[in-house]
């Protein structure tokens, strides 16, 4: 089992969203988020006060899924979230050692 | 079977309109012997005839004072409630849009606390010491607890309406001046000191300019036997020059807000600020329209001078702010419309539509130039800007009331004696600038002894953990944002 983080554009979710249903992946958790990455931020003015704005919305999506299927949800999300810009997001990857369904006890890759 | 059921409803409904057309002449004839009746008088001796005459001129005349009575006091009455609309929600949406999320409620609150605190206030002591008899400077106390104030006309003030729709109409401007100050101090003060301090500053700020101004007798009354005439129709000098530079000193006593200017403060939703500015435009209306007194003519010209003014004013803020920045934002347009009804407000019911324009347009650039310019010069933390647009945006309306004012809209001095001075009376920029003049130095001195008194009883800001917390949760152990549910 392992946990994709990924932090995309939020115009970008619904597209993703119907991409990983699509190829599978049952079970999805998503934040409404904001950050940088080298992104550079924009410039506001309220009554001619200049704000820098340098967190920026994002959405998080949050999955855990079987070894198999991590490869083909990284694939999903890239192709259905790059628009080539910087600002585009990142994805993280990493081992869980447990999961637990609260409902039943299930424990494993069946609790996904 | 449905068919003649449809025959027989026709048929009655024929029956009824024919029958009300039968039963209605005979009431029609029945009004004729009456004119007849009238018509025999004629043969009765000409005293009768006369004394006839004389009871129906009478009647007529206090029919139509009746009449003239319903639609002035129908307009008052609804001018009152657009005023209220100013103060809450306008410019507690207004103002609360501006703070930061944590301090939304707190803002919210000093504004309808003046909606309470005030009203009460007005009914004790503040109409009277306001609008009562007294000397030059303030009223005596012959109205406390509103004796004498009933439904019956004071000619003085407004010979159409009840006294009680002047005195109720005059609270809402009483309520949203203090109101507008709070602006000054946002995000930082305590919220018992600053129902004290208002207390003291209705009682000792408002109540003499209004008296000066307004009041029978007053210093600066136009028509009510003032020394120095001031032109100020609905309240440029006594509610936009008195707030906001009351404001400027009170931000000064105060300090700026913890951060300031490190710490970005932008408003927390331009969108609620949106709606308030949008709902103090239409209760303007109410505001300089509704200074009148009365529905007639001088209501429209004075409805109309508002509008205008707003308008050039949105859009020559808007026009600066595009120029200096390469965009023109929300908060630009609103913040441009409010400077432009401030600056409108003493000169609106004396100003032609035309030069409601002019006023407009230059009360856009320079509460502009004054916020972002002036305000970042002295590095003054007027947190929301009430100095810069009602101290500003007041004290060039009260000047340019005196340049543009015109007999033919309002011969306030007569008909044909000229006016402002673009009618050639310049004497009246001279008691414009002493109207200004009167209430900048009442506001300093006033506010700070104020302030000071206060400061000393009670203390006037909440301690840097309150303040760190937020007004919402520190004043009033509630938050307005709850994300958490």
């Amino acid at each position: 089992m392992q946990k994709i983080e990924a932090v995309i554009q939020p115009s970008k979710l619904d597209a993703v969203k119907d991409a990983l249903v699509e190829i599978g992946v049952e079970g999805i958790t998503i934040l409404e988020a904001r950050g940088h990455g080298r992104q550079k931020g924009h410039t506001e003015f309220y009554r001619g006060r200049e704000y820098s704005v340098d967190l920026l919305p994002k959405v998080k999506l949050e999955m855990v899924v079987t070894d198999e299927m991590v490869e083909k949800a990284i694939q999903a999300i890239i192709t259905t979230a790059r628009t080539g810009k910087i600002g585009d997001g990142k994805i993280f990857v990493s081992k869980i050692d447990e999961a637990i369904r609260i409902r039943n006890d299930e424990r494993g890759e069946i609790a996904l | 079977m449905r068919l003649p059921a449809v025959k027989v409803f026709l048929v009655l409904l024929f029956a009824v309109i024919f029958g009300g057309v039968v039963a209605n002449g005979p009431l029609a004839l029945a009004q004729a012997p009456a004119a007849a009746t009238v018509a025999t008088t004629s043969s009765a001796s000409q005293a009768d005839r006369i004394a006839a005459l004389e009871k129906q001129a009478a009647d007529n005349a206090t029919a139509i004072a009746a009449a003239q009575t319903a639609g002035d006091n129908g307009w008052m009455l609804v001018s009152a409630a657009l005023v209220l609309m100013m103060s809450g929600p306008g410019l507690a949406l207004f103002y609360g849009g501006l703070v930061r999320k944590k301090n939304i409620l707190g803002t919210m609150m000093q504004t309808f606390a003046m909606m309470a605190v005030i009203t009460v206030l007005w009914a004790l002591v503040t109409y009277s010491l306001a609008f009562g008899e007294g000397n030059a400077f303030i009223g005596g106390l012959h109205n406390v607890f509103l004796r004498g104030v009933g439904l019956a006309p004071d000619v003085k003030y407004a010979a159409t309406i009840p006294l009680q729709t002047f005195m109720v109409y005059q609270l809402m401007f009483a309520i949203i001046t203090p109101a507008l100050i709070t602006g000054a101090f946002a995000e930082r003060m305590k919220f018992s000191a600053m129902l004290v301090f208002m207390v003291l500053w209705a009682l000792f700020v408002y109540s003499p300019m209004a008296h000066m101004v307004w009041g029978k007798g007053g210093l600066l009354n136009a028509t009510l036997g003032g020394k120095f005439p001031c032109l100020d129709f609905a309240g440029g000098t006594v509610v936009h020059v008195t707030s906001g530079v009351s404001a400027l000193v009170t931000a000064l006593y105060l300090g700026k807000r913890l951060g300031y200017p490190k710490v970005p403060m932008p408003p927390h939703s331009v969108v609620l600020s949106f709606i308030g500015a949008c709902l103090l435009w239409v209760g303007w209306f109410g505001f300089n329209a509704g200074s009148a007194l009365a529905a007639g003519t001088l209501a429209t010209s004075a409805f109309v001078a508002t509008h205008f003014g707003a308008a050039a004013a949105a859009l020559s803020w808007s026009a600066a702010e595009w120029i200096r920045q390469g965009k023109p934002s929300a908060l630009g347009a609103i913040s441009g419309c409010v400077a432009g009804l401030v600056a409108i407000t003493p000169a609106a019911g004396f100003v032609t539509p035309m030069s409601a324009l002019w006023i407009g347009a230059i009360a856009g650039v320079f509460c502009y130039m004054m916020v972002v310019k002036v305000k970042a010069l002295f590095g003054y933390d007027d947190s929301l800007d009430a100095f810069g647009v009602h101290g500003a945006g007041g004290t060039l309306g009260a000047i340019l009331t005196g340049i543009f004012a015109n007999s033919v809209i309002n011969p306030i001095f007569g008909a044909g004696k000229a006016t402002g001075l673009l009618e050639g009376n310049g004497h009246q920029l001279l008691n414009q600038l002493v109207g200004v003049a009167i209430a900048w130095s009442l506001s300093i001195v006033g506010t700070l002894v104020i302030l000071f008194v206060v400061d000393k009883l009670i203390g006037l800001r909440v301690s840097e953990e309150a303040e760190r917390e937020g007004l919402d949760l520190s004043q009033h152990g509630e938050e307005g944002y709850d994300w958490a549910h």
